[in-house]
């Protein structure tokens, strides 16, 4: 707090930046924050941390303009603002380098830095200034970056370099990082750490969210912990050490009752040898036991979908090995996997598992219409009697069958899309985040309904962001950091600080 | 249904069932047609539909851009498009033609060649459209090109082939075995049995099933395990041996093959089935829907002629009815997505 204040970023007399009071947001079902308390200083490096879902993202989100709170409010510099979009945020000095890039790949690096606020002359874009300015601007950070190229040719480091130069150009009072270095190198990343201090000690605020312990310690003067929409500590970065991080961060205790019964494990039915995907993840390798639930946990972005797609044929791997039944199985296309009985509920139910525009019977009954053929034409009456038993074992609420599958709410409509695929009777189920985004009682459901299918001998592999759910379902756990399998947990052995120590290394 | 009490989704959130969309599509026929009744009257003072012939030729003239449309309406539904329809139909008619020429004729394309089965000319031209379709789907699934690009390039292609093959040269003197195929109302027949029979194979067969699905959420359906690549390909096949099957009856119906038939026919086919109630966003869309689609354009164009309207306001009317019905599609998505 001893640096320096620019004179064009004076703070409030109370010395925030920024504070957030009492900040709420409700979703549809879901409160995905609940009274926020916040308050950045400027001239410091201020960390949040917590599990995916934990809320971050949305109060980020917030803070610069993208969403509006529920109730609550933001004062900049002591004043109250109220931002109907991201313009009234940058307005007040807020910038934010999204997790995803936001570039026009087939602009220069000048022309995306400047876009929308390009110096003119006479009306016409002036060429000579805007290089000028980037130039300067990339010179001032260290940035070595040849303005005139054309960011698709850039690697994704460079191109988040970019980002980051964007971001600054606005010289914002507070700049928002949100997982700035998941693209970086080691080297790259120390550069961005010099940027962000040289940003700290020209007086600026910078929030920075990032998984990586070794980073927060490096970076951050002060630490906010979230957890599940709530703020739970702040505190000096000095304060905390990693494992008290951890343990505010997933300290919660088992909410729910999850009824996993005991399955005696069977033959291996599965078995993963050393699947890599260049850039993806890399030497994968695991089993799989008639009856059992293999959970996998990691970070977004450590590859278990990847992997789950693999598996199925989605996007197949580049090497290594796949066996069913312990015979080599090839599988290249998810018409591969189904001939090998496998089955495959995708994380997003909108981009890759509803048909919207069609009723719950036509969405339930898609991947077995095959087998109820006859000579081509579709046994009707046949498909819609077993479609029908399949609603009521998973007591699907809907006013009837030719009800339009929109019309239903998440929890049904993943009912509808699990019974999608008990229909073509599979063996191997792969579901990708089967709870997300449904209420508690369909969640409940589901969760019986895994333990009643693995009863009667299906095995099921389930990727899940839910570490409740991945310690309740799992028979055992593979944990994935980066592409790889940091570690596989019996289920005697699996705790939350286990699978969030070898997840976030 | 039973069900109904135990749930909470409200009442109006069920699939309404008064109506089929083609009620409404019906309705702008018979409303375009009274309208031109009613002109009729006012102004040349004689009856439009009161005319069994006049309908008749209406039915024929459509018949052949029918059997485009019926195609399209395919490739549509799978978030597609076939600019090539035309062009293919022309290439499939010098084909065909080609070799249904009397053999007497002294400047025949294959002078050498005796009388053949009628079989031929038209499984050649049949094959010819259908390889052009497989061509199409190729370009679009293991090619990867958009299916605008894929086809525009297959209508250029197709036409250009189709002038090369005899340098512009009509051919003419056909056998009048070959000729009966257009002869009377033969093409209305073919027309409504073709259409009658994707009817029933997009709503009742696997091929249906999964052409709804490919067009509703592509990768819902690979992931559901539909070969999706392998569909596409049938279906653009599919479209092309429809237009091959309408370069044979053209011909046939002409008594020559011609390098320039079916110019622009391919955007007819495509108004047809927008019109008709086709979404090109995909996923939706009915062979009934396209028939009467195809029945407006012919009510139109005759209705006009009928009228004695100028060639070009008939194209600025045409021009707008389809802007309509577009807009009407965007609207009824929009009102579905709230």
């Amino acid at each position: 707090m001893s640096a320096a204040l620019l004179p064009d970023a004076p703070a409030a007399p109370d010395g925030f930046v920024l504070e957030v009071l009492d900040v709420s947001k409700q979703f549809p079902g879901v409160k995905a924050l609940d009274r926020i308390n916040l308050r950045l200083r400027p001239g410091s490096v201020h960390a949040l941390m917590g599990e995916n879902g934990a809320g971050k993202s949305t109060l980020m989100k917030i803070i610069a303009g993208g969403i509006r709170p529920s109730s609550g409010e933001i004062r900049i510099k002591g004043v109250r603002q109220d931002f109907q979009a991201p313009a009234d945020a940058m307005r007040c000095g807020i910038a934010m380098i999204h997790q995803e890039l936001n570039l026009v790949p087939h602009m220069t690096v000048s022309e995306n830095i400047w876009v929308g606020r390009e110096p003119r002359r006479f009306g016409f874009v002036d060429h000579g200034a805007l290089r000028r300015r980037t130039v300067d601007l990339l010179e001032r950070f260290g940035i070595a970056l040849d303005p005139d190229v054309e960011v698709a040719s850039l690697a994704v480091a460079n191109q988040q370099m970019v980002e980051i130069a964007k971001a600054v150009s606005y010289e914002p009072d507070i700049l928002i990082m949100d997982e700035p270095t998941s693209s970086l190198t080691e080297q790259e990343v120390q550069h961005l750490f010099t940027i962000i201090r040289r940003l700290r000690d020209q007086g600026r605020a910078i929030v920075y969210i990032s998984h990586k312990m070794s980073e927060i310690f490096a970076i951050a003067d002060e630490v906010s912990v979230f957890r599940d929409g709530a703020h739970v500590a702040t505190g000096l970065a000095s304060d905390f050490t990693q494992k008290s991080l951890i343990g505010l961060m997933v300290g919660r205790e088992l909410t729910h009752m999850f009824p996993k019964a005991t399955v005696e494990l069977g033959e291996v039915v599965l078995r993963a040898s050393g699947l890599t995907l260049p850039g993806v993840f890399r030497d994968v390798s695991f089993e799989l036991r008639r009856g059992e639930i293999l959970g996998f946990a990691g970070l977004i972005g450590a590859g278990r979908t990847n992997v789950a797609e693999a598996l199925y044929g989605v996007t197949p791997a580049a090497s290594g090995s796949i066996e069913i039944d312990g015979a080599p199985a090839r599988i290249r296309s998810p018409t591969d996997a189904k001939k090998h009985g496998m089955a495959f509920l995708t994380e997003d139910r909108k981009a890759s598992g509803l048909f919207l525009m069609l009723s719950v019977l036509e969405n339930m009954q898609i991947a077995s219409v095959a087998d109820y053929c006859r000579g081509g034409f579709v046994r009707q009456d046949a498909l819609s009697e077993a479609s029908e038993g399949m609603r009521q074992a998973l007591q699907v609420k809907t006013p009837d069958m030719d009800t339009m599958i929109e019309n239903l709410s998440g929890g049904n409509q993943q009912k509808v899309l699990i019974a999608r695929w008990l229909m073509t009777a599979p063996r191997i189920l792969i579901l990708d985040e089967p709870t997300r985004g449904i209420d508690v009682g369909a969640k409940s459901e589901i969760h019986r309904l895994m333990s009643e299918l693995v009863l009667k001998g299906l095995s099921i592999i389930m990727v899940s962001s839910e570490l409740p759910e991945i310690l309740g379902m799992s028979d055992r756990v593979v944990v994935m950091q980066e592409g790889r399998v940091a570690g596989i947990l019996d289920r005697t052995e699996a705790t939350q600080e286990r699978i969030m120590e070898l997840a976030a290394r | 249904m039973s069900m109904v009490a135990d749930t909470s989704v409200p009442v109006s959130a069920r699939r309404p069932r008064k109506l089929p969309v083609e009620a409404s599509i019906l309705a702008v026929l018979v409303g375009i047609a009274l309208i031109f009744e009613l002109l009729g009257w006012t102004l040349r003072g004689q009856s439009f539909l009161g005319n069994p012939s006049r309908l008749l030729i209406i039915i024929l003239q459509v018949s052949i851009v029918g059997l485009l449309a019926v195609g399209v309406t395919q490739v549509i539904i799978t978030t597609g498009i076939d600019l090539s329809s035309g062009s293919v139909l022309a290439l499939s008619a010098m084909v065909a033609a080609s070799l249904a020429q009397e053999s007497d004729y002294a400047r025949a394309v294959y002078p050498g060649l005796g009388d053949l089965p009628i079989l031929i000319p038209v499984a050649a031209g049949l094959l010819v459209g259908a390889l052009a379709g497989l061509c199409n789907g190729t370009l679009v699934t293991l090619g990867r090109l958009p299916p605008f690009i894929a086809t525009l390039g297959m209508m250029v292609t197709a036409r250009g082939l189709a002038r090369y093959y005899t340098h512009g040269q009509p051919i003419s003197m056909l056998t009048d075995k070959f000729t009966a195929i257009g002869g009377g109302a033969n093409p209305v027949l073919i027309f409504l049995v073709v259409a009658a029979i994707f009817h029933v194979a997009l709503r009742y067969t696997r091929y249906g099933k999964y052409t709804y699905a490919i067009g509703g959420n592509m990768q819902a359906a690979r992931v559901s395990g539909i070969n999706v690549t392998r569909h596409l390909m049938l279906v653009y096949t599919i479209a092309g041996g429809l237009s091959g099957l309408a370069g044979i009856i053209m011909a046939a119906r002409a008594t020559s093959g011609q390098a320039g038939m079916g110019m622009s026919y391919e955007l007819d086919a495509i108004a047809a089935a927008v019109i008709g109630g086709t979404s090109l966003s995909g996923g939706i869309g009915r062979i009934t829907g396209t028939v009467i689609g195809t029945l407006i354009l012919g009510v139109m164009t005759s209705g006009f002629t009928f009228l004695g309207v100028d060639a070009y306001i008939q194209d600025i009317v045409k021009g707008l009815i389809i802007i309509a019905a577009v807009m009407a599609d965007q609207f009824r998505r929009k009102r579905r997505s709230i």
